[in-house]
């Protein structure tokens, strides 16, 4: 997994990924017209496809709302590094297929624009444009198996039908 | 056995195997919540391919964010959501007759002590003012859920509270809850199951109660409990009608993390925006200038919460720059202060009475906040945009600080207000 980085500071919370005035709307692609929009006005048109997000503490912090990892997945976020996750956002992520990693050492290693490289089961990040290699905890397995097999539904589906 | 923690306690009964924190282990869940956002567990229900849900008596439904329906969208959502109800003969069902969910559920006997329940909504911890061990989720794992009736779930390390003193008069559950948000920050319990114990809460309501365990995820826990007590057993025992058996921390249970706080010189709590985090006492905020003012949600909007709010404005009248917006959580509350005059008082003094329900909380209608103004509300999220435009501005308070606000127009001090 490779992208460029946008970085945000601590406490992004749902508000900010996907505000309650565009939640009455489930379609993935009208959410993801609106991710960050409080934050950072234009973000879904200035992100590409891949890119990173790395920001700090309790990210995703605040509501239950899946419309959160929707919207950034639906509006090209590949990955989002935090230093710690709010806990519902980060079953939500794993379960709709945004791959989330928790890496405290991330936020001082990486500004907005330079380019990650993300190996998942393996558990390092690679900062390309300084070289640097952080080492984080790989989820465990059970949790891996939901995003490989692109979240929760496809998952239970087989589950039962098995 | 060794001894074991209250969440400990419920997660080894509803996994079947004996429990240590860190643990991830299937639990059946006893009881599933959703509210609107029950039309996006059904987009993936109907993915996931489940002929039928697992057991249509332990899913409880009703609308509660936009009712009546604000949008067109709106509306199409709450007409999946019934069509669903009626196919998949869902025993209980409130559509948007009956008010916000963490009310309506155990003023409906839903809730009992014990129990592992989940709901597609982050204050689904709420239900911890009953002894359950309750929790939000997102909706495609409720999805998962209403399917299999079992759920993945990461046994949490145990942080106590302990609440010494004696509570001020006019300082409500409220102001205790904003303090502890504001000293343990936001991220503070982060997938810790949280215990409220100590002499301010044995001597709190049930009502009160439920304003801890609401806003126990505000500083990131996964649940948070009151362990019941002879007043939680009086008002279950009117509801429930099933034998209720508590379940409690055992005495050498491991905690993680003990806190102790001496509550008796607090001062009524305000959090200021953008965090809930960012709490002051009033002193420190007392003379900002606000638009409005409201009253409600699942965390202050019980009968409790608008007679202190009424005992406040009887007989004076809001001041004419502000709008104050009154949300019964429920249509029980509702009658409840209709019959007691409580709301007649209120409207008298110029308030505006809402149905029951969410109300302006989420920002979707009922009261939303145009650019560069502010609002004091007894709701529990202050973050940029939560209620309007992203240039207003929301305080977090007390009923009792909201009303003394509404009338001096700006925030007050409820304890140089009153009387």
């Amino acid at each position: 997994m490779r992208g460029k980085v946008w970085k945000y500071g601590d406490h992004v919370n749902t508000d900010l990924i996907i505000p309650g005035r565009y939640l009455d709307d489930y379609d993935p692609k009208n959410l993801a017209k609106h991710a960050m929009e409080d934050i950072d006005p234009g973000f879904a048109k200035k992100v590409a496809f891949g890119d990173i997000i790395v920001a700090g503490r309790n990210f995703g912090c605040g509501s239950s709302r899946e419309q959160a990892p929707v919207a950034l997945k639906g509006a090209g976020v590949g990955a989002v590094v935090a230093g710690s996750f709010a806990r519902i956002f980060y079953r939500n992520a794993i379960n709709i297929g945004l791959p989330v990693i928790e890496c405290p050492e991330a936020f001082g290693e990486f500004k907005t624009g330079d380019v990650a490289l993300i190996n998942i089961d393996k558990g390092i990040i690679v900062n390309e444009a300084t070289g640097k290699s952080i080492r984080f905890e790989p989820m465990p397995e059970f949790l891996r198996d939901i995003l490989k097999n692109g979240g929760l539904v496809r998952y239970t589906k087989e589950k039962l039908h098995r | 056995m060794a001894a074991m923690t209250f969440a400990e306690k419920v997660l080894t009964r509803a996994s079947g195997r004996t429990v240590v924190p860190g643990d991830i282990v299937n639990a059946k869940i006893d009881l599933a919540m959703s509210h609107e956002n029950a039309a996006l567990v059904l987009r993936s229900f109907q993915e996931i391919g489940a002929e039928h849900v697992w057991d249509r008596d332990k899913i409880v439904l009703l609308f509660d964010h936009r009712v009546p329906a604000n949008t067109t969208k709106s509306a199409e959502g709450h007409k999946v959501v019934r069509e669903f109800v009626k196919k998949e003969k869902i025993t209980n069902f409130y559509d948007l007759r009956e008010g916000i969910c963490h009310q309506v559920l155990p003023e409906k006997g839903h809730v009992m002590p014990g129990m592992l329940i989940v709901g597609s909504d982050s204050h689904t911890t709420t239900y911890g003012a009953f002894g359950a061990f309750s929790t939000g989720i997102g909706a495609t794992e409720m999805a998962s859920v209403w399917a299999t009736g079992e759920l993945w779930l990461k046994v949490p390390q145990t942080m106590r509270l302990r609440l010494n003193g004696v509570l001020h008069k006019a300082v409500e559950p409220k102001d205790v809850i904003l303090f502890l948000i504001g000293q343990l920050k936001a991220d503070g319990a982060d997938y810790m199951s949280v215990e409220f114990t100590g002499p301010i809460v044995d001597e709190m309501s049930v009502s009160g109660r439920m304003v801890l365990s609401n806003m126990s995820m505000e500083m990131g826990a996964k649940n948070g409990v009151c362990f019941p007590d002879k007043k939680t057993m009086d008002y279950l025992e009117r509801r429930v009608k099933r034998a209720m058996y508590p379940v409690l921390s055992d005495k050498e249970a491991h905690i993680a993390e003990e806190r102790e706080f001496n509550l008796t010189d607090m001062e009524p709590q305000v959090a200021c925006p953008p965090q809930v985090d960012n709490v002051k006492p009033v002193s420190e905020v007392a003379g900002k200038t606000i638009d409005q003012a409201v009253i409600g949600s699942c965390t202050n909007g019980r009968l409790e919460d608008l007679m202190a709010a009424e005992a406040v404005l009887r007989g004076k009248k809001v001041s004419d720059s502000v709008r104050l917006i009154i949300v019964p959580a429920s249509r029980e509350v509702y009658l409840d202060a209709a019959d007691k005059g409580i709301l007649s008082s209120l409207v008298r003094s110029g308030a505006v009475v809402t149905n029951p329900g969410c109300g302006p909380c989420l920002g979707a209608h009922q009261g939303v906040l145009a650019p560069g103004e502010r609002c004091i509300s007894t709701t529990n999220r202050n973050f940029q945009g939560r209620m309007g435009s992203p240039e207003s501005e929301v305080y977090l308070a007390s009923p009792a600080t909201v009303a003394a606000s509404a009338l001096e127009g700006k925030i007050a001090d409820p304890r140089e207000v009153r009387r």
